[in-house]
């Protein structure tokens, strides 16, 4: 029989098992974040040309370690964290399957220990990508497949729920907007993970000698089926996130139910195809195919991106402007609780996503923009403000609200909570600018001399490529540093905070909602609907958000200019047919 | 508290869209409208555009034809490495091997050349510096790129996908030269 | 619901909102269009490059 207990403040019930999962499933993320972390240090000291910290050997291993760990075992770990709670908890039911759901955990975690055994062994450093023809070790492939079994099991417990929530009508109507962002997540990662199985298990046979031949160009385009895909199950999960923080420090309601939903649904149809990003300079694939997929069919996944970036701080400015701060464009942001880490962050990651991220990604998935753009430290710059601020930050501010929520303890050093978010951000987007500036300048990614010591010929990249490494490298420094203190902060509290009886009020001045650790609930009362709203206007002209609007047309603004540059640096190179 | 909550009517899809909402669902729609018109309309108007013109191949067969175009067209040698000077508007080979490109290329400025690289092992990237052109060099197919020099100078092939430990000092030229 | 007299029965539910509340459904396009547009599409066109002679 499932047990639930209720949080006094948020009004979340959480079932005894799916909380278990969550709680095991976002610790297993911090640790993998704390790995790739201490490497990121490793990784970019050695790319600062004047620190050049590690031998090229180390420098590969590390840097394959990084992304991995980053990249795959943080962000999903913590993806099935929020897969539970946005079907168990926000539909109050119980998690369907609780011993599959285990089962899956620990197969992660077996992976996931496996693949970096390999990395650390020595003999696997191939990168995230392992590209064939290159070879790593048996169980560095087999560590992934088992790590994406069990995260299949884990998103087909999510469905799971989802029917079990139905069947018991435990909410009427449509399920909430965060959790239809979640199904927009658990779908992409179906996708995903069928391409991991696709391509790693041949890969893993032929590792063995079972198979002796993989077609490289194959190996490419399913491989970024998995390898781009995982990202947009990142985008969908962090825009739920932003929808779900927003709702809860706001009370914010989406603008539109229909607007927001059908942006997933965007998503969902064509957010995928933009794996083609990864292909666009490679042998013999025609135009038609580039521009199609690239294009997400005609940027209509972009179009969905563009909608969330006006409707989630839509939301939180009209939830604002309904408390009375409705003074000119923009007081609702300038009051907003800009010393809690759960905003500071949202903000960040959203902002730093959208300008950045999202731009940066648009303007080098352009078919021929990425001539001037593939395989240079503009890439890790790009996807940094998308997964490193983007996703990470979001989840990063959403842990400063399951701590308490949650963990039912205290947040250990609040003043470094609330400094955790301006800290990190300043240094990636520091690290992001300056490696976007190196890379234009054509720095290589994954490339441990600049210098090219011991080549036969010799090249030299302009001084200033050299001055933006270094100073990159700074921002990355500060950026590792913001890392830790997250790090220090949730491992803190999980082990020093004070844990959390009851509403005890603790941590009202975060405004942070607490939780009861009784579980006395067999079946919670069902879901309330959304209380409708007595139809106001609060903006100026009809315009319910107007300063939400100023940011999205300043975005437009920037996203032009920069697109246009980059066509007239790309009409400036060689003539190529 | 709604975003997470179901939604407050039971109809939401016929609950009207707010003015400001639609109207920059329109904004984004024409953007993104020119933003994908913006490739085709390069193919035919832009000068930078590939073509998918590729082969299957074998490091074998591909070395072969190297070997046949440096015997005929060989101008000097740095580094050990031939330097060659293919016709103009030939087809000249290049290929990527652990950790060198081959051969040195010399080229005329203004003239084009159909030049197909290929990799001999694993995979490598051609990123043509200061130029900035970048395109990934996949073994077992041979890809061909038309290039024409417009600046002349002394150009460097950086290999910018991650080969192996010598990956860094895999630095190839191509010397371009006023006729 | 509307305070008038009529509406015996609720109304019926847009396509589209139903086509949002069906998971399964969502997830058969979510997998099917990429495998169609970028997979198999892709393969073919790796499968149709030319040898070299
Ligand atoms: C905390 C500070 C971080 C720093 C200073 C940092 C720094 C870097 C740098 C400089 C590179 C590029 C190295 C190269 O290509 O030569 C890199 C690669 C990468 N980073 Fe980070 N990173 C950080 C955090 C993260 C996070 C949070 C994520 C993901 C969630 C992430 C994911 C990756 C991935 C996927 C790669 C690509 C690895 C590859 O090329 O195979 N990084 N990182
Ligand atoms: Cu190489
Ligand atoms: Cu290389």
């Amino acid at each position: 029989m499932a047990q639930f207990r209720v949080c006094p403040d948020s009004g979340f019930y959480f079932d005894k098992s799916a909380e278990s999962l969550m709680k095991v499933n976002a610790v297993a993320g911090a640790v993998s974040l704390l790995i790739a972390g201490v490497l990121a240090l490793g990784v970019i000291l050695t790319r600062w040309q004047e620190v050049h910290l590690l031998p090229a050997d180390l420098f590969y291993q590390v840097l394959t370690g990084h992304g991995i760990n980053a990249l795959i075992f943080w962000i999903i770990f913590f993806e099935i964290a929020i897969l539970y709670f946005a079907s168990s908890t926000l539909l109050r039911t119980r998690l369907a399957a609780p011993r599959w759901a285990w089962l899956g955990f620990i197969l992660m975690v077996v992976g996931a220990v496996m693949n970096n055994v390999a990395v650390f062994q020595g003999n696997s450093s191939v990168m995230m990508t392992s590209y064939a023809p290159m070879q790593a070790e048996p169980h560095f492939y087999l560590g992934l497949i088992l790590f994406a079994v069990g995260a299949l099991i884990a998103t087909f417990v999510f469905f799971g729920t989802l029917v079990i929530a139905k069947d018991d009508q435990t909410y009427q109507g449509s399920v909430p907007l965060v959790t239809f962002g979640a199904l927009t997540a658990a779908i992409i990662a179906v996708f995903t993970i069928a391409c991991g199985a696709i391509i790693l298990v041949p890969t893993f046979l032929w590792s063995i000698g079972y198979i002796n031949h993989i077609d490289a160009e194959m190996y490419r385009i399913i491989w970024w089926g998995l390898g781009h895909s995982s990202q947009q199950i990142n985008v969908a999960a962090h825009v739920s996130v932003w929808y779900l923080l927003a709702g809860i420090l706001f009370g914010a309601r989406p603008m539109s139910e229909k607007v927001s939903r059908s942006a997933f649904l965007l998503y969902i149809f064509f957010l995928q195809l933009a794996c083609a990003h990864h292909i666009l300079v490679d042998p013999g694939i025609s135009a038609e195919w580039k521009v199609f997929n690239t294009s997400y069919a005609m940027y209509l996944a972009v179009l969905a991106s563009l909608i969330h970036g006006l409707t989630v701080p839509g939301a939180v400015e009209v939830a604002q402007r309904e408390k009375g701060l409705t003074k000119g464009l923009f007081e609702w942001l300038r009051k907003a609780p800009w010393g809690n880490p759960v905003f500071s962050g949202f903000f960040f990651s959203l902002v730093i996503f959208g300008f950045i991220g999202g731009i940066t990604g648009v303007v080098m998935g352009t078919e021929q923009i990425n001539l001037i753009i593939h395989n240079t430290i503009y890439v890790p710059a790009h996807f940094h403000a998308t997964v490193a601020v983007g996703t990470t930050l979001a989840f990063m501010a959403l842990t400063y609200l399951l701590i308490p929520v949650l963990f039912r303890r205290a947040l250990f050093l609040p003043w470094m909570a609330k400094w955790q978010p301006y800290v990190f951000s300043a240094g990636m987007t520091i690290m992001i600018l300056f490696l976007l500036g190196a890379g234009t300048l054509g720095v290589s990614r994954r490339h441990w001399d600049m210098e090219f010591t011991g080549a036969a010929l010799s090249f030299e990249y302009p001084g200033t490529a050299y001055m933006m490494m270094a100073v990159g490298a700074i921002g990355g420094v500060l950026g590792v540093l913001g890392g830790a203190m997250y790090l220090i902060v949730t491992v803190g509290s999980l082990v020093f905070g004070k844990k959390l009886e009851a509403s005890a009020g603790l941590l009202q001045s975060f405004g942070v909602p607490l939780s009861s650790g009784v579980y006395n609930v067999a079946q919670p009362e069902q879901l309330p609907m959304a209380p409708k709203l007595a139809v106001e206007q609060h903006g100026s002209g009809g315009f319910e958000a107007p300063g939400t609007f100023v940011l999205a047309m300043a975005l437009l603004v920037c996203f032009v200019v920069y697109y246009f540059i980059n066509w007239d640096y790309l009409a400036s190179v060689w003539p190529i047919s | 508290m709604t975003s997470y909550l179901p939604p407050s009517e039971r109809i939401w899809w016929k609950v009207p869209v707010g003015k400001q909402e639609i109207i920059w669902i329109g904004i984004a729609l024409v953007w993104c409208l020119i933003m994908f018109f913006m490739m085709p309309y390069w193919h035919v108007f832009g000068k930078q555009n590939l073509s998918n013109e590729a082969y299957q191949t074998t490091p074998a067969k591909f070395q072969a034809r190297v070997d046949e175009m440096v015997a005929k067209y060989q101008v000097g040698e740095e580094a050990g490495i031939p330097i060659v000077k293919p016709p103009v508007g030939s087809d000249v080979y290049l290929l990527g091997r652990l950790w060198q490109w081959y051969p040195i290329l010399e080229l005329e400025k203004d003239k084009s050349y159909r030049i197909h690289i290929s990799s001999m092992d694993w995979q490598h990237g051609f990123s043509l510096q200061p130029v900035n052109i970048n395109l990934q060099i996949v073994p077992g197919y041979e890809m061909v790129v038309t290039m024409t020099p417009d600046q002349a100078g002394d150009y460097a092939i950086v290999c910018n996908e991650y080969c192996g430990i010598g990956h860094h000092s895999m630095l190839g030229k191509i010397y371009v030269k006023e006729n | 619901m509307p305070q008038e007299d009529n509406v015996p029965k609720p109304e019926r539910i847009p396509f589209f909102q139903r086509m949002l509340d069906n998971p399964f459904l969502l997830l058969f396009i979510g997998v099917a269009m990429p495998t169609v547009f970028y997979i198999l599409w892709g393969i073919m066109e790796i499968a149709t490059i030319p040898v070299a002679e």
